[in-house]
């Protein structure tokens, strides 16, 4: 047979990719049927924290730090429960990560505030002595793209039915509305309005001066989307 | 018409090579940079304050693995097939002009990716999935670019006059067919332009940005059934398909057992997709697919060291050329380096090991002893066994081949051996706890004790860079200062004599 499908160059090639594909079908494919539901307190990313993942996946964030804690003592002491299934269901790409040469930063929106963030992004061993991770000084005056982020929004809540402007379940019982704006004017006050937020809490004046004129630094988007991680 | 040998045509070989050597340096230098941020972060800023965006680790790294997969290796792998390809299958690149123009099409667009990739990489525009981080323009080009290879394949097969398809043949058929598949179903994705029109205002937001068609776990799974198969059909499978070839032909030996590659190339086909879960073990994918994961990784060894025996098998009665031929020992050795990596990644996927290894340095020292000992080494010795016969002019220098080899190889064991060192010390770092059951170390202190590994595993890459450029020199020289030969060099082999 392999004689035969030697000479055979079309038939050699089918036979290569079925042989392939087999793996997939079978480890791959099961598990889109049983596709992966929310936990309960899981909310999709409002505007700004949505710039700010832009942001993260834009400095490749990801290449130091992982966002995974798997289910061992060590891990679960340092960085609290295990990663859930459900957790990422919003993740669009996931930001699991394959490198800790930073900690993991699942939950790190339990144990760091805006203020430390603030500081660390700006001088990283300042805040950790001894911190090899580089400065993110650009951070502070590029400005986030809301209307990147406005889009994506738009482009999952129609292909993905995800629960934008609806009632979402908490863990204690209440539920939460995550907005989203009806038009871009409307995404860019509602992210504005949580930039503000976030701004009070920081010392930096040239941010602050920045979104009292209705600019949104980088730093304030990603701080977001890190206070979100929980 | 007069019995003579075919001749054929390297005009695309050799616009390959060039590529090989000149992303090689930029990979291997990008590499290097990296190496030195992560001992002395204040190279992040070496280029000044007002630049560091751009010369920052996190930017840069996705430019060095990208670099080094599609352009080095990519680069190598169509360099050789269009010398391996003509010659296995009787036929020249000359005799069909429609081929002739769909290699150099592929080249030319190849190029004009490789160069978009560089300035969005460095832009941030990223999806953000490893070596995947290409948006939605660039992955259309990146189709058609290997549609046009794949007809360039499939066309000098068609007019072929060796019936019987070469192991070579099957190994870059495999490459054309994983990857294809594997590209398509990992970059699915929707460009979030799409979505603007619902409210009457489209168009805004940039264009390029997409948003992946799978989420969260989902999204992981089918990114690392591409990561790692990547991994398979772009750094294993075309470099076994190198090997085949080129060791044979340079040793004058007759490959050891055809039915042991038999075994091996199916093998490798069925077994090597299933491992791509060891990437998620104790994630949160379903722990039947990381067990049938680990399991797969283990029995990879089989198929793996199926080839790699049968090559060393291949010199079996010639081990003088090892010592009298530095072209045969980078084969030799890539093909020892490919044992040694594939017996290192099952171990790294059981499951107990991995627990400790994972997100750690011992897997970046894993891949390194990979790419480093067998891509790299595999590619630059069939680059040198290429270039007396497309360049018609003899090596330039033997001795600085020989220096060479020894200098990477210092570089690759100084790398790997640091990188287990960190590695196993991050981890078991990690979860130590004290007599009081707390955590023993804080995390900076796992990123401290790391240091003097970082510096020799930055000496090491700088060593393996060094070594580069004696290639890309040697390789000039070759090009430039040698004589002119009459005809083709047929059978002498450069390191006769």
């Amino acid at each position: 047979m392999f004689h035969w499908l030697e000479k055979h160059p079309f038939f050699f090639a089918v036979g290569v990719f079925l042989v392939i594909s087999f793996a997939g079908l079978i480890e791959v494919v099961p598990s889109f049927a049983d596709k992966s539901r929310p936990v309960i307190g899981t909310k999709p990313y409002s505007t700004l924290e949505l710039a700010g993942r832009h942001v993260y996946i834009k400095n490749s964030c990801n290449a130091c730090h992982s966002q995974l804690i798997r289910p061992f003592k060590s891990e679960t002491d340092r960085y609290g429960h295990y990663s859930l299934s459900g957790e990422y269901a919003y993740d669009r790409p996931f930001l699991w990560g394959s490198k800790r040469t930073g900690p993991d930063l699942h939950r790190v929106g339990n144990y760091r505030t805006t203020d430390w963030h603030e500081n660390h992004m700006l001088n990283p061993p300042s805040v950790v002595a001894g911190s090899i991770m580089p400065a993110y000084p650009w951070m502070f005056t590029n400005k986030a793209n809301v209307d990147t982020a406005y889009a994506e929004q738009l482009t999952i809540a129609q292909f993905f039915s995800v629960p934008y402007n609806k009632a979402v379940p908490m863990k204690d019982g209440s539920t939460k509305v995550v907005k989203m704006g009806s038009t871009l004017a409307d995404a860019h006050a509602l992210a504005l309005a949580e930039a503000k937020v976030i701004a009070a809490d920081m010392k930096n004046q040239d941010v602050k001066d920045a979104v009292a004129a209705g600019n949104i630094p980088e730093i304030v988007a990603l701080i977001a989307y890190l206070n979100s991680l929980k | 018409m007069e019995n003579r040998p075919l001749e054929y045509d390297y005009t695309v070989a050799k616009m390959f090579m060039f590529a090989t050597i000149a992303l090689g340096i930029v990979g291997m230098l990008v590499g290097v940079i990296l190496a030195f941020e992560l001992a002395f972060p204040g190279v992040n800023t070496i280029l000044g304050s007002g630049v560091a965006e751009y010369t920052n680790f996190s930017r840069l790294r996705p430019l060095h693995t990208d670099a080094i997969i599609f352009g080095f290796t990519l680069s190598g792998i169509f360099a050789t097939w269009y010398y391996v390809g003509q010659r296995v299958l009787k036929v020249s690149m000359a005799e069909s002009g429609l081929l002739m123009f769909l290699g150099k099409l592929h080249f030319w667009l190849y190029l004009v990716i490789v160069a978009s990739v560089v300035v969005t990489l460095l832009a941030g525009i990223t999806t953000s999935k490893e070596y995947a981080e290409f948006e939605w323009p660039i992955d259309i080009a990146v189709v058609i670019v290997w549609v046009v290879w794949g007809m360039s394949i499939f066309g000098l097969i068609g007019i072929r006059r060796e019936k019987s398809l070469y192991i070579s043949m099957w190994y870059y058929i495999a490459t054309f067919l994983g990857i294809a598949m594997l590209y398509v179903f990992n970059n699915m994705e929707i460009p979030t332009i799409l979505g603007t029109n619902g409210i009457g205002e489209s168009g805004f937001g940039d264009w390029w940005h997409s948003v992946s068609m799978y989420a969260g776990a989902n999204d992981a799974m089918v990114q690392w059934w591409y990561g790692h198969n990547a991994v398979a059909f772009g750094l294993t499978v075309p470099i076994v398909a190198m090997i085949y070839y080129f060791l044979p032909k340079e040793s004058g030996q007759a490959i050891y057992s055809y039915k042991l590659s038999l075994l091996s190339f199916w093998g490798l086909m069925f077994v090597y997709i299933w491992a791509g879960g060891h990437h998620l073990i104790y994630s949160t994918i379903p722990d039947w697919v990381q067990t049938m994961a680990s399991v797969f990784s283990v029995i990879l060894i089989l198929p793996s060291w199926g080839s790699a025996i049968n090559m060393l098998l291949t010199m079996k009665g010639e081990w003088q050329q090892v010592a009298s031929s530095p072209l045969i020992k980078f084969m030799v050795l890539g093909s020892t380096f490919y044992m040694f990596s594939t017996l290192e990644g099952p171990i790294q996927a059981i499951k107990s090991v991995n627990a400790i290894a994972h997100f750690t340095d011992w897997i970046v020292g894993h891949v390194h002893d990979g790419t480093l000992g067998w891509v790299g080494f595999m590619i630059m010795a069939s680059l040198f066994h290429m270039a007396p016969r497309v360049f018609k002019r003899e090596i330039y220098s033997k001795s600085l081949m020989a220096t060479q080899f020894w200098i990477q190889t210092l570089g690759v064991v100084l790398y790997f051996t640091s990188m287990w060192i960190a590695g196993i010390t991050q981890g078991m770092m990690w979860r130590a706890h004290d007599e009081f059951g707390n955590l023993a170390y804080s995390f900076i202190d796992t990123v401290t004790v790391l240091h003097p590994y970082y510096t020799i595993r930055a000496v090491g890459g700088t060593l393996y860079l060094v070594g580069f450029l004696l290639f890309s020199y040697n390789i000039y020289k070759t090009m430039s200062a040698r004589p002119v030969e009459e005809s083709e060099l047929q059978n002498a082999s450069p390191m006769g004599a």
